[in-house]
Protein backbone atom coordinates (compact mmCIF):
# COMPACT_ATOMS: atom_id res chain seq x y z
CA UNK A 1 0.00 0.00 0.00
CA UNK A 2 1.46 3.33 -1.04
CA UNK A 3 1.00 6.48 0.99
CA UNK A 4 -1.20 9.32 -0.25
CA UNK A 5 1.87 11.42 -0.85
CA UNK A 6 3.41 8.76 -3.07
CA UNK A 7 0.22 8.34 -5.09
CA UNK A 8 -0.04 12.12 -5.54
CA UNK A 9 3.58 12.28 -6.68
CA UNK A 10 2.93 9.56 -9.21
CA UNK A 11 -0.20 11.30 -10.42
CA UNK A 12 1.63 14.61 -10.72
CA UNK A 13 4.36 12.98 -12.75
CA UNK A 14 1.89 11.40 -15.15
CA UNK A 15 -0.02 14.66 -15.66
CA UNK A 16 3.33 16.38 -16.10
CA UNK A 17 4.21 13.85 -18.81
CA UNK A 18 0.92 14.50 -20.62
CA UNK A 19 1.48 18.26 -20.36
CA UNK A 20 4.98 17.84 -21.77
CA UNK A 21 3.58 15.98 -24.78
CA UNK A 22 0.92 18.66 -25.31
CA UNK A 23 3.42 21.51 -24.99
CA UNK A 24 5.97 19.94 -27.32
CA UNK A 25 3.24 19.20 -29.86
CA UNK A 26 1.90 22.77 -29.69
CA UNK A 27 5.34 24.31 -30.08
CA UNK A 28 6.18 21.83 -32.82
CA UNK A 29 3.06 22.67 -34.81
CA UNK A 30 3.86 26.37 -34.41
CA UNK A 31 7.33 25.62 -35.74
CA UNK A 32 5.84 23.96 -38.83
CA UNK A 33 3.56 26.91 -39.58
CA UNK A 34 5.60 29.92 -38.43
CA UNK A 35 9.19 28.90 -39.14
CA UNK A 36 8.90 26.32 -41.91
CA UNK A 37 5.90 28.20 -43.30
CA UNK A 38 3.87 25.07 -43.99
CA UNK A 39 0.25 26.15 -44.29
CA UNK A 40 -1.92 24.07 -41.92
CA UNK A 41 -4.78 22.23 -43.64
CA UNK A 42 -8.30 22.34 -42.17
CA UNK A 43 -7.93 19.09 -40.24
CA UNK A 44 -4.60 20.26 -38.85
CA UNK A 45 -6.40 23.35 -37.58
CA UNK A 46 -9.01 21.26 -35.78
CA UNK A 47 -6.29 19.20 -34.14
CA UNK A 48 -4.49 22.38 -33.08
CA UNK A 49 -7.74 23.72 -31.64
CA UNK A 50 -7.79 20.73 -29.28
CA UNK A 51 -4.03 20.56 -28.65
CA UNK A 52 -3.30 24.18 -27.68
CA UNK A 53 -5.75 24.34 -24.72
CA UNK A 54 -4.34 21.07 -23.36
CA UNK A 55 -0.92 22.69 -23.05
CA UNK A 56 -2.50 25.41 -20.89
CA UNK A 57 -5.14 23.57 -18.88
CA UNK A 58 -2.75 20.75 -17.88
CA UNK A 59 -0.17 23.29 -16.75
CA UNK A 60 -2.76 24.96 -14.52
CA UNK A 61 -3.65 21.58 -13.06
CA UNK A 62 -0.01 20.90 -12.25
CA UNK A 63 0.82 23.80 -9.98
CA UNK A 64 -0.54 23.05 -7.54
CA UNK A 65 -1.74 19.55 -8.35
CA UNK A 66 -5.47 19.47 -9.06
CA UNK A 67 -6.57 15.97 -9.99
CA UNK A 68 -9.83 17.23 -11.49
CA UNK A 69 -7.82 18.57 -14.41
CA UNK A 70 -7.95 15.03 -15.80
CA UNK A 71 -11.73 15.29 -16.07
CA UNK A 72 -11.44 18.57 -17.96
CA UNK A 73 -8.56 17.54 -20.19
CA UNK A 74 -9.74 14.07 -21.23
CA UNK A 75 -12.75 15.16 -23.34
CA UNK A 76 -10.58 17.67 -25.20
CA UNK A 77 -7.89 15.07 -25.86
CA UNK A 78 -10.41 12.45 -27.00
CA UNK A 79 -12.08 14.80 -29.49
CA UNK A 80 -8.61 15.73 -30.75
CA UNK A 81 -7.81 12.04 -31.14
CA UNK A 82 -10.96 11.53 -33.23
CA UNK A 83 -9.91 14.30 -35.62
CA UNK A 84 -6.43 12.79 -35.81
CA UNK A 85 -7.78 9.32 -36.57
CA UNK A 86 -9.88 10.75 -39.36
CA UNK A 87 -6.87 12.64 -40.69
CA UNK A 88 -4.68 9.53 -40.63
CA UNK A 89 -7.30 7.47 -42.44
CA UNK A 90 -7.47 10.19 -45.06
CA UNK A 91 -3.72 10.55 -45.29
CA UNK A 92 -3.04 6.86 -45.73
CA UNK A 93 -5.81 6.58 -48.29
CA UNK A 94 -8.40 4.55 -46.36
CA UNK A 95 -10.93 7.29 -47.03
CA UNK A 96 -11.06 8.47 -50.64
CA UNK A 97 -9.79 11.97 -51.13
CA UNK A 98 -12.98 13.26 -52.74
CA UNK A 99 -14.82 12.79 -49.43
CA UNK A 100 -12.50 15.07 -47.52
CA UNK A 101 -13.89 18.35 -46.23
CA UNK A 102 -10.89 20.46 -47.24
CA UNK A 103 -11.32 21.03 -50.94
CA UNK A 104 -10.02 24.59 -50.79
CA UNK A 105 -6.56 25.68 -49.79
CA UNK A 106 -4.15 23.02 -48.59
CA UNK A 107 -5.08 19.40 -49.14
CA UNK A 108 -5.18 17.26 -45.99
CA UNK A 109 -3.95 14.21 -47.89
CA UNK A 110 -1.17 16.07 -49.64
CA UNK A 111 2.43 15.07 -50.04
CA UNK A 112 5.00 17.18 -48.26
CA UNK A 113 3.53 16.52 -44.84
CA UNK A 114 6.49 14.36 -43.90
CA UNK A 115 8.96 15.57 -41.34
CA UNK A 116 12.59 14.77 -42.27
CA UNK A 117 11.15 13.17 -45.38
CA UNK A 118 9.59 10.11 -43.72
CA UNK A 119 7.59 11.04 -40.60
CA UNK A 120 4.06 12.15 -41.55
CA UNK A 121 2.71 14.98 -39.38
CA UNK A 122 -0.72 13.29 -38.90
CA UNK A 123 1.09 10.30 -37.41
CA UNK A 124 2.93 12.59 -34.96
CA UNK A 125 -0.41 14.05 -33.96
CA UNK A 126 -1.83 10.55 -33.46
CA UNK A 127 1.11 9.66 -31.21
CA UNK A 128 0.69 12.88 -29.20
CA UNK A 129 -3.03 12.57 -28.53
CA UNK A 130 -2.70 8.84 -27.73
CA UNK A 131 0.15 9.47 -25.29
CA UNK A 132 -1.73 12.31 -23.59
CA UNK A 133 -4.82 10.12 -23.14
CA UNK A 134 -2.70 7.20 -21.95
CA UNK A 135 -0.88 9.30 -19.32
CA UNK A 136 -4.08 10.94 -18.13
CA UNK A 137 -5.90 7.60 -17.75
CA UNK A 138 -2.93 6.06 -15.96
CA UNK A 139 -2.88 9.05 -13.63
CA UNK A 140 -6.63 8.80 -13.10
CA UNK A 141 -6.46 5.13 -12.03
CA UNK A 142 -3.21 5.37 -10.05
CA UNK A 143 -3.34 3.47 -6.81
CA UNK B 1 8.63 23.49 -4.91
CA UNK B 2 10.81 20.99 -6.73
CA UNK B 3 7.88 20.32 -9.05
CA UNK B 4 7.60 23.99 -9.93
CA UNK B 5 11.27 24.09 -10.86
CA UNK B 6 10.75 21.06 -13.08
CA UNK B 7 7.98 22.91 -14.92
CA UNK B 8 9.97 26.11 -15.30
CA UNK B 9 12.96 24.12 -16.50
CA UNK B 10 10.85 22.31 -19.07
CA UNK B 11 9.37 25.58 -20.38
CA UNK B 12 12.80 27.20 -20.68
CA UNK B 13 14.19 24.14 -22.41
CA UNK B 14 11.34 24.13 -24.95
CA UNK B 15 11.70 27.84 -25.64
CA UNK B 16 15.44 27.43 -26.13
CA UNK B 17 14.95 24.45 -28.45
CA UNK B 18 12.42 26.42 -30.50
CA UNK B 19 14.67 29.43 -30.92
CA UNK B 20 17.71 27.36 -31.78
CA UNK B 21 15.83 25.18 -34.24
CA UNK B 22 14.33 28.28 -35.89
CA UNK B 23 17.77 29.84 -36.19
CA UNK B 24 19.31 26.71 -37.68
CA UNK B 25 16.42 26.20 -40.06
CA UNK B 26 16.53 29.81 -41.26
CA UNK B 27 20.27 29.88 -41.85
CA UNK B 28 20.02 26.59 -43.73
CA UNK B 29 17.15 27.98 -45.83
CA UNK B 30 19.13 31.14 -46.63
CA UNK B 31 22.04 29.02 -47.77
CA UNK B 32 19.80 26.94 -50.04
CA UNK B 33 18.20 30.09 -51.45
CA UNK B 34 21.57 31.70 -52.09
CA UNK B 35 22.76 28.58 -53.86
CA UNK B 36 19.62 28.56 -55.99
CA UNK B 37 20.34 32.12 -57.12
CA UNK B 38 24.02 31.41 -57.77
CA UNK B 39 23.09 28.49 -59.99
CA UNK B 40 20.54 30.59 -61.90
CA UNK B 41 22.19 33.99 -61.91
CA UNK B 42 21.07 34.56 -65.52
CA UNK B 43 17.49 34.63 -64.30
CA UNK B 44 18.07 37.63 -62.02
CA UNK B 45 17.72 40.37 -64.59
CA UNK B 46 17.00 40.63 -68.29
CA UNK B 47 17.94 43.35 -70.79
CA UNK B 48 14.29 44.37 -71.11
CA UNK B 49 13.85 44.82 -67.33
CA UNK B 50 13.14 48.39 -66.17
CA UNK B 51 16.08 49.92 -64.32
CA UNK B 52 16.59 52.93 -62.13
CA UNK B 53 19.84 54.48 -60.98
CA UNK B 54 23.40 54.48 -62.24
CA UNK B 55 23.83 51.56 -64.69
CA UNK B 56 27.49 51.32 -63.59
CA UNK B 57 26.56 50.91 -59.93
CA UNK B 58 28.22 47.97 -58.21
CA UNK B 59 25.20 47.12 -56.08
CA UNK B 60 22.01 45.98 -57.77
CA UNK B 61 18.70 45.47 -56.04
CA UNK B 62 16.44 43.11 -57.98
CA UNK B 63 12.84 43.40 -56.84
CA UNK B 64 10.12 40.96 -57.86
CA UNK B 65 6.88 42.86 -57.35
CA UNK B 66 3.16 42.69 -57.91
CA UNK B 67 1.37 46.04 -58.46
CA UNK B 68 -1.66 44.77 -56.51
CA UNK B 69 0.39 43.72 -53.46
CA UNK B 70 0.00 46.05 -50.45
CA UNK B 71 3.42 45.26 -49.02
CA UNK B 72 5.04 46.13 -52.37
CA UNK B 73 3.20 49.45 -52.19
CA UNK B 74 4.59 50.10 -48.71
CA UNK B 75 8.10 49.15 -49.77
CA UNK B 76 8.02 51.36 -52.88
CA UNK B 77 9.00 54.67 -51.18
CA UNK B 78 11.46 52.84 -48.93
CA UNK B 79 13.30 51.32 -51.86
CA UNK B 80 13.41 54.72 -53.57
CA UNK B 81 14.83 56.13 -50.35
CA UNK B 82 17.61 53.52 -50.45
CA UNK B 83 18.43 54.54 -54.02
CA UNK B 84 18.63 58.19 -52.95
CA UNK B 85 20.79 57.39 -49.92
CA UNK B 86 23.36 55.53 -52.03
CA UNK B 87 23.05 57.64 -55.17
CA UNK B 88 25.26 56.31 -57.94
CA UNK B 89 26.24 53.21 -55.96
CA UNK B 90 22.97 51.28 -56.04
CA UNK B 91 20.58 50.63 -58.87
CA UNK B 92 17.24 48.89 -59.02
CA UNK B 93 15.87 46.31 -61.43
CA UNK B 94 12.16 45.56 -61.44
CA UNK B 95 10.86 42.09 -62.28
CA UNK B 96 7.19 41.15 -62.45
CA UNK B 97 5.60 38.61 -60.14
CA UNK B 98 1.88 38.99 -60.92
CA UNK B 99 0.55 36.71 -58.18
CA UNK B 100 -2.84 38.38 -57.63
CA UNK B 101 -5.68 37.75 -60.04
CA UNK B 102 -5.70 40.45 -62.71
CA UNK B 103 -2.16 41.58 -61.98
CA UNK B 104 -0.91 40.32 -65.34
CA UNK B 105 -2.98 43.08 -66.98
CA UNK B 106 -1.41 45.75 -64.75
CA UNK B 107 2.06 44.39 -65.38
CA UNK B 108 1.52 44.59 -69.13
CA UNK B 109 0.57 48.26 -68.76
CA UNK B 110 3.88 48.77 -66.95
CA UNK B 111 5.95 47.13 -69.64
CA UNK B 112 4.08 49.11 -72.31
CA UNK B 113 4.91 52.27 -70.35
CA UNK B 114 8.56 51.22 -70.28
CA UNK B 115 8.47 51.35 -74.08
CA UNK B 116 7.52 55.04 -73.83
CA UNK B 117 10.09 55.69 -71.09
CA UNK B 118 7.27 56.26 -68.62
CA UNK B 119 7.67 53.13 -66.50
CA UNK B 120 8.49 54.83 -63.18
CA UNK B 121 5.76 57.45 -63.51
CA UNK B 122 3.15 54.76 -64.21
CA UNK B 123 4.45 52.55 -61.36
CA UNK B 124 4.24 55.49 -58.95
CA UNK B 125 0.69 56.20 -60.05
CA UNK B 126 -0.24 52.52 -59.82
CA UNK B 127 0.92 52.20 -56.23
CA UNK B 128 -0.56 55.54 -55.27
CA UNK B 129 -3.99 54.62 -56.60
CA UNK B 130 -3.77 50.95 -55.61
CA UNK B 131 -6.57 51.10 -52.99
CA UNK B 132 -8.98 52.27 -55.70
CA UNK B 133 -8.30 49.74 -58.42
CA UNK B 134 -7.12 46.77 -56.33
CA UNK B 135 -9.60 47.00 -53.46
CA UNK B 136 -10.47 43.70 -51.79
CA UNK B 137 -8.27 41.89 -54.24
CA UNK B 138 -10.91 42.42 -56.87
CA UNK B 139 -8.88 44.22 -59.50
CA UNK B 140 -10.65 46.88 -61.51
CA UNK B 141 -8.14 47.74 -64.23
CA UNK B 142 -10.64 50.09 -65.91
CA UNK B 143 -10.45 52.33 -62.84
CA UNK B 144 -6.70 52.59 -63.29
CA UNK B 145 -7.14 53.45 -66.97
CA UNK B 146 -9.22 56.49 -65.96
CA UNK B 147 -6.34 57.59 -63.73
CA UNK B 148 -3.88 57.16 -66.58
CA UNK B 149 -6.09 59.31 -68.76
CA UNK B 150 -6.54 61.97 -66.10
CA UNK B 151 -2.78 62.28 -65.56
CA UNK B 152 -2.16 62.74 -69.26
CA UNK B 153 -0.54 59.48 -70.26
CA UNK B 154 -0.79 58.34 -73.86
CA UNK B 155 -3.53 55.82 -73.21
CA UNK B 156 -4.11 54.94 -76.84
CA UNK B 157 -0.46 54.04 -77.34
CA UNK B 158 -0.38 52.10 -74.05
CA UNK B 159 -3.41 50.02 -75.02
CA UNK B 160 -1.87 49.28 -78.36
CA UNK B 161 1.57 48.40 -76.98
CA UNK B 162 0.41 46.17 -74.15
CA UNK B 163 -1.14 43.73 -76.61
CA UNK B 164 2.20 43.19 -78.30
CA UNK B 165 3.00 39.46 -78.04
CA UNK B 166 6.54 40.50 -77.08
CA UNK B 167 5.18 41.93 -73.82
CA UNK B 168 3.31 38.72 -73.16
CA UNK B 169 6.59 36.84 -73.60
CA UNK B 170 8.36 39.22 -71.22
CA UNK B 171 5.74 38.71 -68.49
CA UNK B 172 5.89 34.94 -68.92
CA UNK B 173 9.70 35.06 -68.73
CA UNK B 174 9.55 37.08 -65.50
CA UNK B 175 7.10 34.61 -63.96
CA UNK B 176 9.33 31.70 -64.98
CA UNK B 177 12.45 33.39 -63.58
CA UNK B 178 10.65 34.20 -60.34
CA UNK B 179 9.70 30.55 -59.91
CA UNK B 180 13.23 29.47 -60.73
CA UNK B 181 14.67 31.79 -58.08
CA UNK B 182 12.08 30.92 -55.45
CA UNK B 183 10.43 34.35 -55.50
CA UNK B 184 7.10 32.96 -54.39
CA UNK B 185 6.08 35.98 -52.33
CA UNK B 186 6.05 39.68 -53.13
CA UNK B 187 8.10 41.68 -52.79
CA UNK B 188 11.16 39.44 -53.09
CA UNK B 189 14.54 41.18 -53.08
CA UNK B 190 17.93 40.02 -54.25
CA UNK B 191 20.86 42.31 -53.52
CA UNK B 192 23.78 41.41 -55.77
CA UNK B 193 22.16 37.99 -56.00
CA UNK B 194 21.77 37.56 -52.24
CA UNK B 195 18.30 36.92 -50.81
CA UNK B 196 17.16 38.44 -47.51
CA UNK B 197 17.72 36.04 -44.61
CA UNK B 198 14.50 37.33 -43.07
CA UNK B 199 11.91 39.50 -44.73
CA UNK B 200 11.75 43.08 -43.50
CA UNK B 201 12.79 46.64 -44.28
CA UNK B 202 15.59 46.66 -41.69
CA UNK B 203 17.01 43.46 -43.18
CA UNK B 204 16.86 44.96 -46.67
CA UNK B 205 18.52 48.16 -45.50
CA UNK B 206 21.37 46.39 -43.73
CA UNK B 207 22.00 43.97 -46.61
CA UNK B 208 22.21 46.92 -49.04
CA UNK B 209 24.53 48.75 -46.64
CA UNK B 210 26.75 45.67 -46.36
CA UNK B 211 26.98 45.32 -50.12
CA UNK B 212 27.80 49.02 -50.55
CA UNK B 213 30.53 48.78 -47.92
CA UNK B 214 31.94 45.66 -49.53
CA UNK B 215 32.05 47.18 -53.04
CA UNK B 216 33.10 50.78 -52.45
Amino acid sequence: MRSHQQIDNRRWLLIFASWLVAAVSSIGSLFFSEVMELVPCILCWYQRIFMFPLAIILLVGLCPLDKRVINYALPIAIIGLLFTLYHCLLYFGFIPENLQPCSQGVSCADEGMELFGFLPIPLLSLASFSLIIFFLLTSRFSK
Amino acid sequence: MKQNYTIIGAILLMALAFVMAAYLYNSQQTETKTQLVTQNSDALSKPYSPRKGNPEAKVTIVEFLDPACETCRQFHPLVKELLATYRGKVNLVIRYAPLHPGSDHMVKILQAAEKQGKFWEVLDLMFETQPYWASHHQPKPEVFWTYLERFGFDVVQLRQDMNDPEIDRIVKQDIADGQLLGATKTPTFFINGKPLSRFGYEQLKSLVANEVNANY
